[in-house]
């Protein structure tokens, strides 16, 4: 990794020293001129997230880490539990919070902020809990700490409402909670002096290949918001020939092609390609893999991870699927090309939680990105394969 | 008093695809493959016409999950 690419703030192992104490009215002024983003997929406003909640709320720090592919929050366990539990505390501190709780996932150690909590005496309360890609979705989170089974709740009833304990909950990504410790001490100038004016400051970024040839250095980066995916790429390296396209975002996300290679790493940036930073996933796909077959078993694993409680989800997604394993195979129906696009649509906003628009929308992804490789399965052809079916 | 301008909300954690709602408004729902209500209008939750009022307060009653409700049009979308 090259000095020059990354910017080790989260990551710089320093000591920071004592949490500031903020008011709530400082807090909101300084995530109003810093422009802070959540850092854990929506990419919300965090200021818009502290306006909305009731005073003493119960606070979630979310370090379910339950999209597969991203591997940060892990890392910030790992590296920064400290500046984690800071977050929490300028948050609890600012909003009188009646409780504090750190949702851990079962793929990350929970030790080492553990050991942090003891030495400090902090209430933070942490949860190491199971459960599969819908578990860190908000109102499932809230609704499992709340001692129920974790689904999703209805969207007319908010947890900013009514959250744990009956209470308003806020829930904020462990990254998010991390840049905010920092950014407390630092101020929005030193925040807001990487990035770009309208997405400042860095991201940690998950950076996976589908093989080891086309990322040999998998890994986790801190960079500035605007870099260039190329460069991102690069600092692995990737041998540029060997990729065929980039999922940006996670299992909810976009694929780019290798022709987006300049397009910054910012939502304005991602913007022209109906993308955007999400979790700060980048999985490279190799050439060799077919596309369509890759993204049918995304599909698949998506529709596998359905919490299960939406009549249209529970049925609409695994048929998507099945349709798109089905059309993967050289020499497919094209009515089938139709069909994945009337799931997508029949599914999309028709779920208590985000889901299945997640999943559509990749789906359509794929089917806009590899349009071309759509066809050529039509006329009985994979050129990935290098041979007519 | 008029409670204003509705929309159509289904709870998805409710409902079981009963149907009900969908033959009592059919002008604004219909049923998918597995028998679950989806809009007609393209809106996820469809606006209701003030002359459709009372059959969709028909619709709401109708399901036996209490999953469809009337909400006021201003309602933020979650």
């Amino acid at each position: 990794m090259t000095s020059t690419l990354t910017t080790q703030r989260l990551l710089a192992g320093l000591d920071h020293g004592p949490v500031p104490r903020l008011t709530v009215e400082a807090l909101v002024d300084l995530l109003e001129a810093s422009g802070l983003t959540g850092r854990g997929g929506a990419g919300f406003p965090t200021v818009q997230k502290i306006r909305s909640i009731g005073r003493g709320p119960v606070l979630v720090g979310n370090a379910m880490e339950s999209e597969y592919l991203s591997h940060k929050d892990a890392l910030l366990l790992r590296a920064a539990p400290g500046l984690v539990l800071d977050g929490l505390e300028i948050l609890a501190i600012a909003l009188r919070a009646r409780r504090a709780l750190l949702a851990v996932g079962h793929r990350l150690d929970p030790g080492p902020v553990r050991e942090q909590i003891a030495v400090r005496r902090s209430s933070v309360e942490v949860r190491h809990l199971d459960g599969g890609f819908v578990a860190g979705q908000e109102s499932a989170l809230v609704n499992r700490l709340d001692g129920g089974p974790a689904l999703p709740g209805d969207p007319l009833v908010p947890v900013r409402h009514r959250g744990v304990d009956g209470r308003p909950t806020l829930v904020v990504n462990a990254e998010t909670l991390a840049q905010l410790a920092l950014l407390a001490r630092y101020g929005a100038d030193w925040f807001r002096s990487v990035g770009t004016p309208d997405d400042p400051g860095t991201f940690l970024v998950s950076l996976t290949g589908s093989t080891r040839e086309v990322v040999p250095h998998p890994g986790v980066v801190e960079v500035p918001r605007g870099t260039p995916l190329g460069d991102v790429l690069a600092s692995a390296g990737t041998p540029l020939p060997r990729a065929r396209a980039v999922l940006v975002g996670g299992y909810h996300g976009t694929w780019l092609p290798m022709a987006a290679l300049d397009a910054p790493l910012s939502r304005e940036g991602l913007a022209p390609y109906g993308a955007t930073p999400g979790a700060g996933v980048l999985h490279v796909l190799d050439q060799r893999a077919c596309p369509l077959r890759t993204s049918a078993d995304v599909a698949s694993y998506l529709a596998r991870e359905s919490a299960g409680q939406c009549g249209p989800c529970i049925n609409g997604l695994p048929r998507m699927a099945d349709t798109l394993t089905r059309l993967a195979a050289p020499g497919a129906d094209r009515a089938l090309a139709a069909e994945v696009d009337r799931l997508r649509g029949l599914v999309r906003g028709r779920g208590a939680c985000a889901h299945p628009d997640g999943t559509a929308h990749f789906v359509a992804s794929t089917m806009r990105v590899f349009a071309g490789h759509v066809e050529a399965h039509l006329r009985g052809e994979c050129h990935a394969l290098g041979r007519a079916a | 008093m008029s409670p204003g301008p509705q929309r159509l909300h289904v709870d998805w954690t409710r409902c079981d695809g009963h149907g009900s709602c969908a033959e009592l408004l059919p002008e604004l729902l219909a049923l998918d493959d597995w028998g679950f209500p989806v809009s007609r209008t393209g809106e996820r939750e469809p606006a209701v016409p003030a002359a459709l009022e009372g059959h969709a307060r028909r619709a709401q009653k109708a399901c036996p999950l209490l999953a469809l409700r009337l909400i006021p049009a201003g309602t933020r979308a979650p």
